[in-house]
């Protein structure tokens, strides 16, 4: 039985094409009338990957063809955009995948609940059998491994991340905080929408220009401050995020101590992230408000992602000892069916994963 | 056989605090079902020891300065247990551990159990009053601890240096509100012990009253400025962690002044 993974991902192909060979309704059955016995197709943004099993090889342009959405055709250059690992090397491949070490970004865990919907699709169409079950359980065993030995989905790799993660580390359950958004550029429109992601619904909007406070209030299910009264929105707030065009500061320790003593006991969160910066660095002194800034945002996301870096040998480690361990158990398996050594070459993976017998 | 129990219980609580080093050493912090594994299992241990203990002296094993060391230890855990997971603050057993490691390992090391002449006479209110206001001490101990997570945190968001044990503690209003009620059940515990100390029928010292009254007086302004809202948490947090370091000296002051007396 040859096991193989065949596909594209963002680093081999462009969204177009990744478009293009989607894989549709009929991919499975045009692959089992070639002779794949075993069948999973994994469709991700970032990627579209044939996992199978089958007797005999089945040709790559063979499986390209099948995954074409509109007609069969396809042209050499095409088919370049394509890759295709076998047994071991497939094994790896689906590890990898299914700890985020081949995602755009590094680390990310939402591909493992991508590849087990994957999965429990083909189970549920009977595409999959023994081989692929043990080695999709195997594949999420890694990945969990992957996920708590090393650090490797630590942290936030963008400013916008970083931002939402450490508001929801200072406040923890973000739904019943307050977040008001000075400035309705385009930066803080994107933090506010991943703020609104993770379930603030209060959200106020205050710009200069009134139309544009009430255009991105109503984009993002807020209300819009008349831009006079903003300083006096941080009696109640929990984060603030500023990015207006103001040459000087907006806010400074002056200004803002006076409305502290209402707060009780919250901590207040400021993210600024104009340049030049709205918020006096000396704010970051008061007791109870944690200020930050584009660049220590920035720098944040930079050592996460020099960290999730770091982390790669740790997690490839792990992936070669699972592949080592499925190595034992082909070993394992030809001492008690007797092979002789001599005659042993580079096991093929499948054996070890159940199907000695196919 | 009482001390092997004690010596294994001690090795458990060193065994999550070796995991707590590793864990500062390689600078990665795991919430760990290992560390609330080894607590619970040193606890059963050190409950015992002070089960054999108290059977053998007949009263409460609070007798000598050896014996309240390990009830502390004990009720800080007993604490920890019950509030660790109330409170989701597993990490709290990372530092917790090393606490209790160093009460038991003080306690073992210094030779401080001085057995009592025979089994001594009952006395339930004495009983009641030093076991409570140790695990008044127990409450107060893990608000220390919850202190000095607040600490840890406010430090690396003011300054922006993210460690790897800033994404395993709990949020800072969820460490301020445990912080806040281990205070206020430690002071309401503590003020029953000073109350039920006045009935035991012993001598009270001038001295072990004013330094228990001392400790008393410390909480409760620690409390008034928490819910007046006189300073703010990070303020609370730092007083939590000084009045524990305090109030652990006194207990100290207190046993000695009680067996001069």
């Amino acid at each position: 039985m040859n096991l193989f993974c065949f596909g594209l991902n963002h680093r081999t192909a462009p969204i177009e094409m990744r478009e293009r060979f989607a894989g549709h309704g009929d991919t499975a059955q045009r692959l089992r009338e070639a002779g794949a016995a075993e069948l999973m197709l994994l469709a991700t943004c970032n990627r579209v990957e044939i996992y199978g099993a089958s007797e005999n090889s089945i040709a790559s342009d063979e499986i390209a063809r099948s995954m074409r959405r509109h007609d069969s055709s396809l042209t050499p250059i095409e088919l370049e955009g394509f890759y295709r690992h076998s047994d071991a090397e497939c094994v790896r491949h689906l590890f990898r995948v299914a700890s985020g070490m081949e995602s755009m970004v590094v680390g990310e865990t939402e591909i493992l609940g991508q590849a087990k919907r994957a999965y429990e699709k083909a189970q549920a169409c009977g595409d999959t059998g023994p081989l692929l079950h043990r080695l999709c359980q195997r594949a999420f065993r890694v990945a969990k491994q992957v996920r708590t030995r090393t650090q490797i989905t630590r942290g936030s790799v963008s400013v916008g991340s970083v931002a939402v993660d450490l508001a929801e580390k200072i406040f923890g359950d973000l739904r019943k905080r307050r977040v008001l958004v000075l400035g309705a550029g385009e930066a803080s429109e994107k933090t506010v929408r991943a703020l609104a992601g993770r379930g603030v619904s209060d959200l106020r909007v205050s710009n200069r220009s009134p139309a544009r406070a009430q255009e991105l209030a109503a984009a993002v299910n807020g209300i819009a401050v008349p831009f006079a009264n903003w300083l006096e929105q941080c009696r109640e707030i929990d984060i603030l995020i500023s990015s207006t065009a103001a040459d000087d500061y907006l806010l400074d320790p002056l200004l803002l101590t006076p409305l502290l003593s209402q707060r009780r006991d919250r901590p207040l969160f400021l993210i600024d992230i104009a340049v030049p910066r709205n918020i006096a660095p000396a704010v970051n002194d008061i007791d109870g408000v944690y200020l930050y800034d584009i660049d220590a945002l920035q720098s944040i996301a930079d050592e996460a992602v020099e960290l999730r870096r770091q982390q790669f040998a740790l997690a490839e480690a792990i992936i070669e000892e699972h592949l080592h361990d499925l190595h034992r158990q082909i070993e394992s398996k030809c001492e008690k069916t007797a092979v002789p050594r001599s005659s042993r070459t580079v096991p093929p993976i499948a054996p070890a994963l159940g199907t000695s017998q196919t | 056989m009482e001390h092997q129990l004690l010596i294994a219980s001690t090795l458990c609580y060193f065994g999550a605090f070796l995991r707590t080093l590793l864990h500062l050493r390689e600078r990665v912090f795991h919430r760990s079902r290992i560390h609330f594994a080894l607590i619970s299992l040193g606890f059963l241990l050190q409950t015992a020891f002070l089960f054999a203990r108290g059977h053998a002296i007949g009263r409460c094993p609070i007798t000598n300065l050896f014996e309240v060391l390990i009830f502390l230890a004990w009720s800080i855990a007993l604490i920890y247990l019950v509030v660790g997971p109330a409170y989701r603050l597993s990490l709290m057993g990372a530092f917790t551990a090393p606490l209790v490691f160093l009460l038991e390992g003080v306690a073992l090391i210094s030779r401080l159990d001085v057995p009592p002449p025979g089994r001594l006479p009952p006395n339930t209110w004495l009983e009641l009053h030093a076991s409570v206001s140790i695990i008044a001490y127990g409450a107060f101990a893990l608000a220390g601890v919850a202190g000095v997570m607040y600490l840890v945190q406010e430090r690396q968001l003011k300054t922006h240096v993210l460690q790897s044990i800033f994404y395993q503690l709990p949020p800072l209003p969820s460490l301020f509100a445990a912080m806040s009620r281990l205070l206020s059940l430690g002071f309401v515990l503590y003020t029953a012990g000073m109350v039920s100390g006045f009935f035991t029928g012993e001598p009270l010292p001038a001295l072990k009253i004013t330094l228990a009254l001392a400790v008393w007086l410390l909480y409760g302004a620690i409390l008034v400025s928490r819910y007046f809202r006189f300073v703010t948490p990070r303020r609370i947090a730092a007083l939590s962690v000084l009045a524990f370091a305090g109030a652990l000296s006194l207990l100290w002051s207190i046993e000695f002044v009680s067996h001069r007396a």
